[in-house]
């Protein structure tokens, strides 16, 4: 389980990766929203993989009875989705407005700002 | 979308979510759910309606302006935090508890009230947004 | 509970930040808000700095859980120190953005997202939590995000999208190192870390997280190959926006560098040398392309960049005369820079244009504001009594001591080349015969405005200059503070000890 969910993070960051350097607009939000889950998937599998064990101890056990989830990070990931959510809508409407006033989606022509004047 | 089935659903369908998101929100303090999932569920409830029956109706339904519920949100969220710093001396957003539970609602504590504020902020932030993109569209 | 004024500056922003939203369409009172706020959020830093210079770091555990569970806020005294910083330019801002900042962007929440931008800069500073810090970032970007895009001119969105697609992706970068680093030690607590991390065996692992750390915190305080970003969208904002964001967006990365790799990642000689490299590219790359622009704006923000070099110079000299360097560029920098683009601003106003080719003839006009616009100026450069001086004699004395020829001469170029060019803008901007310019259409020439506006928009300028005249005159403080700082971060059992108190040490 963890081989294959490594295997799949490396090939969220690439293609994540590969998308942001395409030309257009969009192909970059997707970029960044692939890179995005990548890191979120990295946190999870960090955490160690534990299958059906619940994170709370009982109360009235002293010590770690045997194994138990990790719940931080489940709680790291929560955060960073929710960070996520404000961020890739925002990139959404920040595209859809510099493509209205620019009047292009390919990054090679918006280089005014970095034009010597 | 001028559908009629999705438009007698939808009907039906915001106060069941309502009633569904209330549900996500009270449970959430010790089993799956809380402020984010409810406020979403909520939101969602709106936006379903939005689609059937049209962006106007929506908000003649809404009467506030969904940007005006951010900054109540964060204010409950924002004084459920500084209640213990106030009552009992204690650090910043330590959960303090009412001695008795209340009938439905089960333990009633500063936890609750942060959880309602998350929940005012996630229905008000995610109706701007969709609000603002889908007038622009 | 003397502890909890820890949180103080914090919640301050909170609350006039919730206070302005609720006045969303009220602009008057918005401006009267943020300006009343910001001096009470003054007044609150000020207080936290007495209390942590008298008493030592001071750390509340949020919610009551205990240290490396819960999230602590920590006070030391560079935390304190920035918290002030971040005040005194928060307040000159508020004040120059009430000024100049036109009513139509006020209209669509400048100033709550300015006081959200604040807050996330206390929080950064003060949190003990790698995750917390994290977090404070998003919200740091997030808002800064609507600031430059607030307004929606063409230049000002190309700007903003190019802002934005590196700093998510620094964001990404620093996210993908926190969960690397959670991964081998299991905490997310800083003091907690600095212990883990130390006694850990497989080293390989500990440096791919720390570069990951140096990459992400890198793109966000414009080392050399990452800094792109920032000439292309500084000078696109209104002058106020791009005098927050370089006095403070970029010195909060700086801040996060110096603070993980003095209390975290200690002592590896490889990520010092790296270090040591980048902080030389960067002096002479920033100094090299200040040289060719004619925009004053775009001067400015290579120069951030340019600067930025002096202060991880500072950290991976490692010595504590060296950090102590650092310390003092870096509460140097925040005052000068946030004045200089606020002085820019100024020239705006007067002249409508960034352009040197077609400024010129301020000294003639206005002979007392020239002299107070000198002072920022040659505060940057270093001229003996004034602020930049100080620091850059740690620096080369320490880079003496290592021996090491190169770095003495990358800042010495660097220092040479912001001399030329402060040298430069003087005799271009305010000595050269003025040109007459094409009046601008619908445009606020200064010499029109009413009195309130001519002093919202000189006050915080004459408020900065003070600052930065007592940090250069009193330096014998300042160098004072900056030694206790260094000392605080090269023995950084002190901080962990606050954080984590004394029996945790023990087990």
């Amino acid at each position: 389980m963890e081989f294959i969910l490594a295997i799949l993070i490396g090939i969220f960051y690439a293609s994540g990766l590969y998308m942001m350097l395409r030309r257009s607009l969009v192909k970059l939000i997707i970029g960044l929203i692939l890179i995005g889950n990548g890191a979120n998937l990295l946190i999870f599998l960090l955490g160690r993989i534990t299958k059906g064990l619940p994170p709370i101890i009982p109360g009235e056990s002293p010590v770690f009875l045997k194994a138990y989830a990790d719940p931080i990070p489940q709680a790291l990931i929560l955060t960073a989705i929710v960070i996520s959510f404000g961020l890739q809508s925002f990139a959404i409407v920040l595209v859809k407005r510099a493509y209205s006033v620019v009047k292009t989606d390919d990054l090679d022509q918006m280089n005014s700002t970095d034009q010597f004047s | 979308m001028k559908t009629i089935i999705l438009k007698t659903a939808s009907n039906y369908l915001l106060p069941l979510l309502m009633l569904f998101s209330f549900f996500i929100l009270l449970r959430g303090h010790y089993l799956p759910g809380g402020g984010f999932v409810g406020g979403l569920i909520a939101a969602i409830a709106f936006v379903l309606h939005a689609f059937a029956n049209g962006l106007e109706n929506t908000k003649h339904l809404i009467r506030i302006h969904p940007g005006f519920l951010m900054p109540v949100g964060l204010a409950l969220a924002f004084t459920s935090g500084l209640a213990p710093i106030f009552y009992a001396g204690l650090p910043f957003m330590t959960g303090i508890w009412f001695p008795e539970p209340l009938s439905v609602i089960g333990m009633v504590g500063s936890a609750l009230f942060f959880d309602i504020g998350v929940y005012l902020v996630v229905i008000g932030v995610s109706l701007t947004i969709i609000f603002t993109i889908t007038e622009s569209a | 509970m003397i502890q909890h004024i820890v949180l103080y500056p914090i919640l301050i922003q909170v609350f006039i930040a919730i206070l302005l939203l609720f006045c969303w369409s009220r602009v008057h009172w918005q401006k009267v808000i943020s300006v009343v706020g910001s001096f009470l959020s003054l007044g609150i830093a000020i207080i936290l700095f007495i209390t942590t210079w008298n008493e030592g770091t001071l750390t509340v555990q949020a919610g009551g859980w205990d240290a490396p569970f819960g999230i602590s806020f920590v006070s030391d005294t560079f935390a304190a120190t920035l918290i002030l910083l971040t005040a005194i330019s928060g307040l000159a801002v508020s004040v120059f953005s009430v000024g100049t900042i036109l009513p139509a962007r006020l209209k669509f929440g400048y100033l709550p997202i300015f006081h959200f931008l604040l807050l996330g800069l206390n929080g950064a500073f003060l949190t003990g939590d790698i995750f917390n810090l994290y977090v404070w970032f998003e919200v740091i970007i997030i808002s800064s995000f609507v600031l430059i895009t607030i307004g929606g001119e063409k230049a000002q969105l190309e700007g903003a999208l190019k802002y934005f697609t590196l700093n998510i992706f620094a964001s990404m970068i620093f996210l993908t190192a926190v969960a690397v680093l959670y991964g081998i030690t299991g905490s997310l607590n800083m003091a907690d870390l600095s212990i883990k991390v130390a006694a850990i065996e497989n080293r390989g692992l500990v440096e791919v997280s720390a570069v990951l750390f140096l990459i992400g915190f890198g793109i966000k305080s414009a080392l050399f190959p990452l800094y792109f970003w920032l000439p292309a969208s500084y000078h696109t904002p209104p002058p106020a926006v791009s005098a927050i964001f370089g006095g403070l967006l970029t010195k909060v990365g700086v801040y996060a560098i110096i603070r993980v790799f003095t209390l975290i990642f200690v002592g590896d000689v490889f990520l010092e040398n790296i270090i040591l490299t980048l902080a030389g590219f960067t002096l002479v790359s920033g100094a090299l392309g200040a040289l060719v622009q004619n925009n004053i704006v775009k001067i400015f923000s290579y120069l951030i960049i340019c600067h930025i070099g002096y202060m991880i110079l500072g950290l991976g000299l490692v010595s504590e005369l060296a950090i102590a360097g650092a310390v003092f560029y870096l509460i140097h920098d925040i005052i000068v820079k946030t004045n200089l683009f606020m002085v820019s601003g100024l020239i705006y106003r007067i002249k409508g244009t960034f352009s040197m080719r077609d400024l010129g003839g301020l000294y003639a006009k206005y002979p007392l504001l020239s002299l107070l616009m000198a002072i920022p100026f040659f505060s940057l450069v270093g001229i003996p009594p004034l602020s930049g001086f100080w620091p850059k004699l740690a620096l080369i004395t320490e880079s003496f001591k290592m021996s090491n020829y190169w770095l003495i001469a990358a800042v010495l170029f660097a220092t040479f080349i912001t001399f030329y060019l402060i040298a430069k803008i003087w005799s271009e901007v305010f000595w050269k015969e003025g040109k007459v310019l094409p009046k601008l259409y619908n445009f606020r020439y200064f010499d029109k405005l009413k009195l309130e506006k001519k002093v919202q928009i000189v006050a915080p300028i004459i408020f900065l200059a003070f600052v930065s005249l007592f940090i250069g005159f009193g330096a014998e403080y300042i160098q004072q503070l900056a030694l206790r700082v260094a000392n605080e971060l090269t023995n950084n059992q002190h901080y962990v000890q606050s954080v984590l108190g004394e029996q945790m040490i023990a087990n």
